[in-house]
């Protein structure tokens, strides 16, 4: 039904590609073996499920890590750098949880400060001046909301990573690894392809934010979860992703090997289409797809609005009411 | 002890202590532009509900109701009009219209406005007062900040000039999209100007935050915005920035 609202297309014509072997492009296909949206979510934030780093080493050949905004601090909770896959150079931007209480305490739980995201920006410039292609990796609860956070910008900071991301003239290929936090995910978020992980997550707000606010209580989560549709074959329907990564059976948190090599398959052949088309008609169909996202009702669309009338006429009309 | 009638007078801010209160996002145009120059656009355009959103009530329950109590279709309002003289576009939002949250409409309302904007080469003016993006539009809603970014991000590109107006309250994906990038920022007195609510901060990190955070003065401070701006002055400061910026046709350039 969705599908007939927004007037489209499944995710394959969209793009205006084939189904990649390998990736989940039909919802249908997946829909006899998906769980509740709250598995989705809860298999999404396991401790154990590959995160950035973890990616990062079995999808790529070699990566070399740079650090630093320039401006404030390196947030540990943004990774990036440059790395070699099939002996193509790209610039690689994550954001990075942690797999133990310690570790997410250094990573700040995957939530960036704004010195993140101006990191981020700083990388994408970088990918964009030598014409090396962007991969981003999606994986954070949301945008830290702490007080410093505020005092230096978070609000302007993720403004400005997607506004660099929605211009930027080279490929852009965004992978959701697990969990997509609202605007603090979007802001790595705007590509040419967008990608997921089958058991992952992307929504508006977390669902426990949503229970609070829409049903007075915590507690309503997982009704809020499903409520939200914010599991993979959802946002494929929605045509929010492009395609999805099959994980291996029982969750990417069993196999991390596969699961990498998985994201390498969708990378290498989402970087080799990409790569043969020119960067103004990339920029265009970039424009393109956020451009067809929203579904609105128009009584009159496409019909020449009434013709205004001069104030004499108009005055007829009156009195002969 | 202030009167109702004193208080709308006075464009609802209080005669004795300057507070602003709301201002709804008619009013606002009507405050704004040059009288009687203001053209409405895409008036007709409601919200669907893409995800069939299952709540304690439904979301086209939600949005009957809202449209009831603001009189409005949607959260935003946008058009055409001149101000001070200079033929400017005009997106102003309304509070009222639940919490001025951003959905399709208003993501499909301003981008319009955004794209006609750069085939008349004018101006656009954005006037933010919302919570953020609409739950109930889902990842939807969430990628309207994108929408709308990449068509400022076409604008920006034309040279064309983008003045952002942030009243109380503006918070969540607008602050972190569009409300964020103007080429000039300005703010009423006293707004709620943040990224993240003082609920979610409690929840997230359980730290309640500071009297006085978040305010357009804080903001100011900490550089993330030009200048405060009375409600009284706002017209006339605009139509000073408009016609500093105003475009000059390209081929009057001497750097082209």
């Amino acid at each position: 039904m969705v599908d007939k609202l927004l007037g489209k297309r499944t995710a394959v014509e969209t793009n205006g590609h084939l189904p990649e072997a390998g990736l989940i492009t039909d919802a249908r296909a997946i829909a006899a073996t998906r769980g509740t949206a709250w598995q989705a979510v809860q298999l999404a934030r396991d401790p154990k499920r590959p995160h950035a780093q973890d990616v990062i080493a079995g999808a790529f050949d070699r990566f070399q890590e740079l650090h630093g905004d320039r401006l404030f601090r390196d947030d540990p909770a943004v990774i990036g750098g440059i790395a070699e896959i099939d002996g193509l150079y790209v610039v690689v931007v994550g954001q990075q949880k942690g797999s133990s209480t310690e570790e997410n305490i250094a990573r700040n739980f995957g939530m960036p400060h704004p010195e993140g995201y101006r990191k981020a920006i700083r990388l994408y410039r970088l990918a964009e001046k030598f014409h090396l292609p962007l991969i981003t990796l999606i994986d954070t609860p949301g945008a830290f909301p702490g007080p410093e956070a505020e005092e230096r910008g978070q609000a302007e900071a993720i403004a400005r990573s997607i506004e660099a991301m929605t211009r930027l003239a080279t490929p852009v290929v965004v992978v959701v690894l697990g969990e997509g936090g609202s605007g603090g995910a979007l802001a790595l978020g705007v590509g040419d392809v967008v990608l997921a992980l089958e058991n992952a997550v992307y929504s508006v707000i977390s669902p426990e934010g949503a229970a609070a606010i829409l049903f007075r209580s915590n507690a309503e989560a997982q009704r809020a979860a499903s409520a939200l549709r914010l599991a993979g074959p959802d946002l494929l329907e929605l045509g929010i992703v492009d395609a999805l990564i099959p994980e291996p059976p029982g969750g990417a948190q069993t196999d991390h090997a596969a699961t990498a090599k998985a994201v390498r398959a969708a990378l290498t052949s989402e970087l080799e289409r990409l790569s043969r088309v020119p960067t103004a008609d990339l920029l265009s169909a970039r424009y393109e797809r956020f451009r067809a996202i929203g579904v609105v009702v128009e009584p009159s669309a496409g019909q020449a609005p009434p013709k205004k009338e001069p104030w004499w006429r108009r005055g007829i009309g009156k009195v002969r009411l | 002890m202030l009167f109702n009638k004193q208080l709308v007078r006075n464009l609802n801010v209080c005669t004795s202590c300057e507070h602003h209160f709301r201002f709804g996002g008619r009013e606002r145009i009507e405050l704004l532009v040059d009288r009687g120059s203001f053209e409405e656009h895409d008036s007709e355009m409601t919200s669907a509900d893409p995800l069939v959103f299952a709540d304690s009530k439904p979301y086209p329950t939600r949005i009957e109701a809202a449209r009831a109590k603001s009189g409005e279709q949607d959260a935003v309002i946008t058009g055409f009009a001149l101000i001070g003289e200079v033929p400017t576009a005009i997106a102003s939002m309304d509070f009222d219209f639940i919490g001025g949250s951003m959905g399709s409409v208003v993501g499909e309302k301003i981008t319009r406005v955004a794209e006609r904007a750069l085939a008349e080469r004018r101006p656009l003016v954005i006037v933010s007062a919302s919570g953020g993006a609409r739950m109930q539009e889902g990842t939807i809603a969430l990628m309207q900040m994108a929408k709308i970014v990449a068509a400022l991000g076409r604008l920006a590109d034309a040279g064309l000039p983008f003045v952002s107006v942030l009243t109380d309250p503006t918070t969540g994906g607008v602050l972190a999209s569009y409300a964020s990038l103007g080429d000039l920022i300005v703010a009423e007195p006293g707004a709620l100007i943040g990224f993240s609510g003082a609920r979610v901060t409690d929840q997230t990190i359980g730290e309640k935050l500071p009297t006085g955070f978040q305010r357009s003065e804080f903001v100011l401070q900490h550089g993330f915005i030009d200048q405060i701006v009375p409600r009284a002055q706002l017209r006339d400061r605009l139509a000073f920035f408009l016609t500093a910026f105003r475009p000059v046709a390209h081929d009057m350039r001497w750097s082209l």
